[in-house]
């Protein structure tokens, strides 16, 4: 084995497309390693300890490409060639035929001076630089990024509170606005149901679900992660509430959050109490009791928020549920269970959208007493640094312990293949759990790509004489790109148990279990 | 009135998108506009450059004040050719014993070998030395005193070299009232701008002082002066960008030149050698457009917060520019070699470093930046028409405005780029367009090719940090 490195001085791609190539090139005869990266700080650390920080590479600049390829000395050349022939194809299908494709913010606005919104995904250090440009120049921001600084994140809100423009993140996944799917997020009907979220796949959730039960959305408004939290002060949230109060379409506004630190959660509420409009609140795993006091609605789940909202604006007293009854669940669970060995006990959760795999989490310890996760907010549930499954554990893909330096998992849900293969190894496992979520931004079969993975489990299982459950559930909607009634079949095909919604399918779990002990 | 928030929910959605390029085609697959921009980190990802930027960008207004001022100024001059004179007679501060070269000054030891040839020639022309040795020496023994040409109101092509003999076209802006001063092209092949210095070269310049030049300036005085910036505009719409092509702004000045030579007391015998030789050299406007643009850019010159670039200039060893805001001095960085096409029987091997004041043109808006103007030498930048649009087009991203007069007819008329700004320069990575000609790289050889160049982006690195040292406290 011998390593060899090239790098081509200021020539810039984003990291997906480097991404992809590496993998295709990591995929040739006799290649151990390919990275493909620009020439950054944060970028040649993670070289360094792949141990692939050759003397080249170490003197690349942020605006450079750096190629480093690990494998069999007669073929790295080769190699190195046919990386260069990739990156040649991936500059000429983007440069084919196409319009004129300005280098910044203000090369763009003079193009299309009727501009109103800019999302930017650059890499986090970047980010808000760009984001203070756009805010500067009246446009509202979708900062897509993630690793942007609190304190520039503070700076930018409080820049765009001024302005009254939108500053959307960072590390905002999902949004919809004047209908247009933005980012990650799901093709939507237009309707009266406004939402502000905290979360990407809590956003996903709740207007595909809301969208299937027939209702349509006004706007997404994503708020990124951190903006409840105690040093941003929910900054967006209150602004972008109050958009929705003041917007004519909107009739009744959702939140999404994780719950919101305490003094926060009271300043939102204090805003809410404020509102006109019906507010349903959904603080994922936090206290009902936040709406003492105010008219808003408590949502105990991402399906009871959709369905909540739904049901008011279909004038419907009762929330006609798309849950299944107890003895519908009870049945799917006995099915699989009866076909178990007696060693199979335990659940493996394997998730890649965060929210939902915060849901099952709460939901799961609802009813049993050890889940063990990567997002486990109590220390003795924790996984251990190897990150290795314990007893029940739900895991979410997504996190950066999993995805630094690779794809995320609803782009490229190979990760979750491999795992749920190791998973499967493991006799004790009785139970898999796991979503698949639709959308813009999404891989483009992403069912298809984990029934290739559920089939070959359910074949090893099956012969060493067990029987392995597969749960899922699907976030999307017949709009999608993917569509959902196709994306359903796919995991149907090879034997998955699919339920209407993550909440449906974490019930059917919590019964298989309880039935397993 | 400010806008409501909610504003946004009533407005077509009209989408810019830095970054990941799917979310631009996603949302146009649903139909609605998105605008991809080609993103680079901020100046390179250069850390240093970045944080100037951001300290730079809270005196944005007084910037973009200064530099509208300062592009108002390039607008509105009316560079309007004179007069003929002697470079002596006309030149502000030009002493005897002088020569002067192309920007940025240079000592005569470490001159590039053109500029050298150059000297030598013009000592011989001037009478100073007999023959080559003769002139080698008394430059040696530091006889003749250098200085850049730009300093005394001129510029010139190539070695740019000016000595105190030589005629010189009187450009005045009117305006402004300041005057811009360049030596009369001479042709290609060898020629003393690119460093020829044999006795036909010799021959040929004192025919243009005794001949040439009286003429001109007979038949300049019975004019009101000829507006230059008219002729550009017309040889833009005539596939000329007035740097590397001026075949049709040539032909446009002698239409404006023959009625009034022919009122003159010459006989037509001579008035044919000198329309012959007007017309046997397709870039003889190329020093009539060199001045309009110095006078143009020096009205735009010193302008207190400005960072719009008001020269370029290469002397085949450094690269320097000057910017509004910062006075006289130069910022330089290395002269690049020239990646273009080079006449058989030369190579890159043979090339000099980048050379010229001629640059001046793509800071008055012509030449490099009116590409897409010139489809007939495409060749220069790529080879396809489309190739030259894309380099005018990236220019649109470091200028501050478009220009009223030159227009580009490709692009739907849309004015040149004009006002390169040092902040766009930085911030965008993207250097200003410079398509060349290339001299060889000893002197007396002359033009071997002509292609596309960079500049350094040292230089615009040292003004950015001059910029921000005196204007942010």
């Amino acid at each position: 084995m011998a390593k060899k490195a090239l790098v081509k001085e200021g020539t810039y791609f984003d990291s997906v497309s480097l991404m992809s190539i590496s993998k295709d090139i990591k995929a040739l005869d006799g290649i151990n390693e390919a990275t493909i990266v620009m020439g950054t700080d944060a970028n040649k650390e993670i070289l360094k300890n792949a141990n692939l920080l050759l003397p080249e590479a170490e003197a690349a600049k942020p605006n450079d490409l750096v190629i480093v390829i690990d494998g069999q000395k007669e073929v790295l050349d080769k190699t190195i060639d046919e990386t260069n022939q990739m990156l040649a194809d991936k500059k000429a299908s983007s440069d084919e035929e196409k319009e004129y494709s300005p280098g910044s913010l203000d090369g763009a606005l003079d193009l299309q001076p009727d501009s109103n919104l800019v999302i930017i995904s650059v890499p986090g250090e970047y980010a808000a630089r760009e984001a203070k440009k756009a805010l500067k120049r009246g446009l509202h921001v979708m900062l897509f990024s993630d690793n942007v600084p609190v304190e520039n994140e503070i700076e930018l809100k409080k820049m765009a509170a001024e302005k009254n423009l939108l500053l959307m993140g960072p590390d905002c996944g999902t949004a919809i606005v004047n209908g247009a799917p933005l980012a990650f997020a799901n093709v939507v009907s237009r309707g009266p149901v406004g939402i502000v979220a905290a979360s990407g796949t809590g956003a996903q959730a709740v207007s595909s679900l809301v969208d299937r039960q027939g209702v349509g959305l006004t706007q997404v408004i994503g708020t990124g992660g951190r903006d409840l939290k105690s040093r941003v002060k929910g900054i967006e949230m209150i602004k972008d509430m109050k958009a929705l109060e003041n917007d004519e379409e909107t009739e009744i506004i959702v939140l999404v959050s994780k719950p919101p630190a305490k003094e926060v959660s009271k300043k939102i509420m204090d805003e809410v109490k404020k509102l006109k409009k019906p507010v349903i609140v959904n603080f994922l795993g936090g206290d009902s009791a936040v709406v003492k006091g105010t008219d808003a609605i408590w949502a105990d789940t991402l399906e009871d928020a959709a369905l909540k909202a739904a049901a008011f604006i279909k004038g419907e007293d009762e929330v006609s549920s798309a849950s299944l009854k107890d003895e519908e669940i009870a049945e799917i669970a006995e099915k699989e269970t009866k076909k178990m060995a007696s060693s199979q006990k335990y659940l493996r959760g394997l998730y890649t959208g965060g929210t939902l795999c915060s849901e099952a989490v709460i939901l799961l310890t609802e009813e049993n007493e050890d889940v063990y996760s990567n997002t486990s907010l109590k220390d003795e549930f924790a996984l251990k640094e190897d990150l290795k499954s314990i007893k029940n554990t739900v895991i979410d893909l997504g996190e950066d312990e999993f995805t630094k330096g690779k794809p995320h998992p609803m782009i490229e849900p190979s990760l979750r293949n491999e795992r749920m293969a190791e998973e499967t190894e493991d006799k004790e496992v009785a139970v898999i759990l796991l979503d698949v979520v639709l959308g813009y931004g999404s891989h483009m079969d992403p069912a298809g790509e984990a029934a290739k993975a559920i089939k070959e489990a359910k074949t090893k299982a099956a012969d060493r004489g067990a029987y392995l459950s597969v749960i899922a559930s699907v976030c999307g909607t017949e709009k999608d790109p993917q569509n959902l009634h196709v994306q359903e079949e796919k995991l149907r095909e090879v034997g998955a148990k699919v339920l209407p919604t993550n909440v449906q399918a974490v019930r059917v779990v919590n019964k298989i279990l309880s039935d397993l002990n | 009135m400010t806008k409501k928030l909610e504003d946004l929910f009533k407005e077509e959605l009209n989408v810019i998108n830095i970054g990941l390029e799917s979310f631009a085609e996603n949302l146009k697959d649903e139909g609605y506009n998105a605008v991809q921009v080609d993103w680079k980190p901020a100046a390179g990802g250069d850390k240093e450059m970045a944080g100037l930027l951001d300290e730079i960008e809270n005196i944005s207004d007084k910037i973009e004040a200064a530099n509208e001022k300062a592009v108002e100024k390039i607008q509105k001059s009316e560079p309007i050719v004179i007069d003929v004179q002697t470079a002596k007679d006309a030149l502000p501060d030009f002493s005897d014993k002088m020569i002067l070269h192309a920007a940025p000054p240079e000592k005569w030891e470490d001159m590039s070998g053109p500029m050298q040839g150059a000297a030598i020639g013009a000592c011989i022309y001037e009478g100073w030395a007999e023959n080559e040795k003769e002139a080698r020496k008394m430059l040696d023994d530091g006889q003749v005193t250098f200085d850049a040409a730009h300093h005394h109101n001129a510029v010139g092509p190539m070695t740019g070299i000016v000595s105190p003999s030589m005629p010189v076209w009187v450009v005045e802006n009117k305006t402004y009232g300041n005057k811009a001063f360049t030596t009369l092209n001479e042709g290609l092949g060898k020629v003393l701008r690119f460093g020829a210095n044999g006795p036909d070269v010799i021959k040929k310049l004192k025919w243009m002082e005794k001949s040439l030049a009286p003429a001109l300036r007979e038949a300049l005085s019975k004019t009101d002066g000829i507006n230059l910036k008219n002729i550009t505009s017309q040889a833009l719409h005539m596939g000329d960008e007035v740097h590397n092509r001026n075949k049709a702004a040539t032909a446009l000045f002698i239409r404006e030149i023959t009625p009034f030579l022919l009122e003159t007391n010459y006989t037509n015998k001579e008035i044919k050698e000198i329309i012959k030789f007007m017309a046997g050299n397709e870039h003889f406007y190329l020093n009539l457009s060199m001045p309009a643009s110095k006078a143009t850019m020096d009205a735009a010159h010193g302008i207190e917060y400005s960072t719009v670039l008001t020269a370029m200039a290469r002397n085949g060893v450094r690269f320097g520019i000057r910017i509004s805001g910062l006075g006289d001095r130069w910022f330089v960085g290395e002269a690049q070699i020239v990646d273009g096409l080079y006449f058989p029987g030369y190579t890159e091997e043979d090339a000099c470093p980048d050379l010229g004041d001629s640059t001046i043109s793509e800071t008055a808006a012509v030449g490099g930046f009116a590409m897409a103007a010139a489809p007939a030498i495409v060749g220069f930048v790529g080879g396809t028409v489309a190739d030259s649009i894309r380099f005018t087009k990236d220019m649109y991203e470091i200028t501050v405005d478009e220009n009223d007069n030159f227009t580009i007819p490709p692009l739907n008329f849309r004015g040149t780029p004009t006002g390169i700004d040092l902040l766009k320069i930085i911030e965008t990575g993207i250097l200003p367009a410079i398509n060349t000609g290339i001299a060889h790289k000893e002197p007396g050889i002359g033009q071997i090719g002509a292609g596309l160049v960079d500049p350094p982006e040292e230089c615009f690195k040292s003004a950015i940090r001059a910029f921000a040292q005196k204007y942010i406290k």
